[in-house]
């Protein structure tokens, strides 16, 4: 063994330590799908929580309040409440003598608060044009 | 992979290499419809959950396919 090394030649330490970091590194393709195999079951118990947290998530009951009196409201006129926390802004429209209907006040969009248009007999969201059904709240 | 006739372990490489791909395809479809059937839940909907659930255990089964295929073809390549 030469006691002197080229400056060309690699360095001893490098012919004596038999660990390379590159093959430590280096992921087989067999090794690669199995994590992606992997990341795929992740996805599939993902649907499967969101599935189980449908069918078994208890929805809470709130107790039921007085918003107004019979006839507070003219036809065609509007209350706004909060309902069931002082957070969740409701409206309420007295659509003809006899009915009432009551929706959350956020649009489906982007929670913008809608008004009751008596000319268009429709709710309106002022942000980005949305309409909603007086009757039902459909889009 | 050392001994083995050059053509067949190149055969076993593309076969392998066009496993991966569509296993990644399968994958990114697969992360698209968790976000799609989460944010369609929270949106107070779950009518799409359970056809979700199913769509997604028929992309994981395809995927499984899709990786037994690659463990059996990288092992025969590297048989003599």
């Amino acid at each position: 063994m030469s006691l002197f090394r080229s400056p060309n030649e690699e360095p001893l330490w490098k012919d004596e330590f038999s660990v390379f970091t590159s093959d430590e590194r280096y992921v087989t393709r067999r090794q690669f799908t199995k994590f992606l195999t992997l990341a795929s079951l992740g996805m599939f118990v993902g649907n499967l929580w969101i599935l189980l947290k449908s069918r078994f998530a208890k929805t809470p009951a709130f107790p039921s309040i007085e918003v107004a009196e019979l006839n507070e409201i003219p036809v065609r006129g509007v209350k706004l409440f909060n309902y069931p926390t002082p957070q969740d802004h409701c409206i309420m429209i007295r659509t003809s003598e006899e009915e009432y209907v009551a929706y959350s006040q956020k649009c489906t969009h982007l929670s913008c608060a809608v008004y009751y248009s008596a000319k268009n007999d429709r709710l309106e969201c002022p942000c980005h044009q949305g309409f909603f059904s007086v009757e039902d709240g459909s889009v | 992979m050392a001994n083995l006739e050059p053509s067949k372990q190149r055969r076993g490489l593309v076969a392998i290499d066009g496993a991966m791909a569509l296993i990644v395809i399968l994958l990114i479809v697969q992360i698209w419809l968790l976000s799609a059937t989460l944010e369609t839940y929270l949106a107070g909907h779950s009518g799409a959950v359970l056809p979700a659930m199913i769509f997604s255990g028929l992309l994981f089964s395809a995927v499984l396919t899709l990786n037994s295929f690659v463990s059996r073809v990288d092992k025969s390549s590297r048989r003599p």
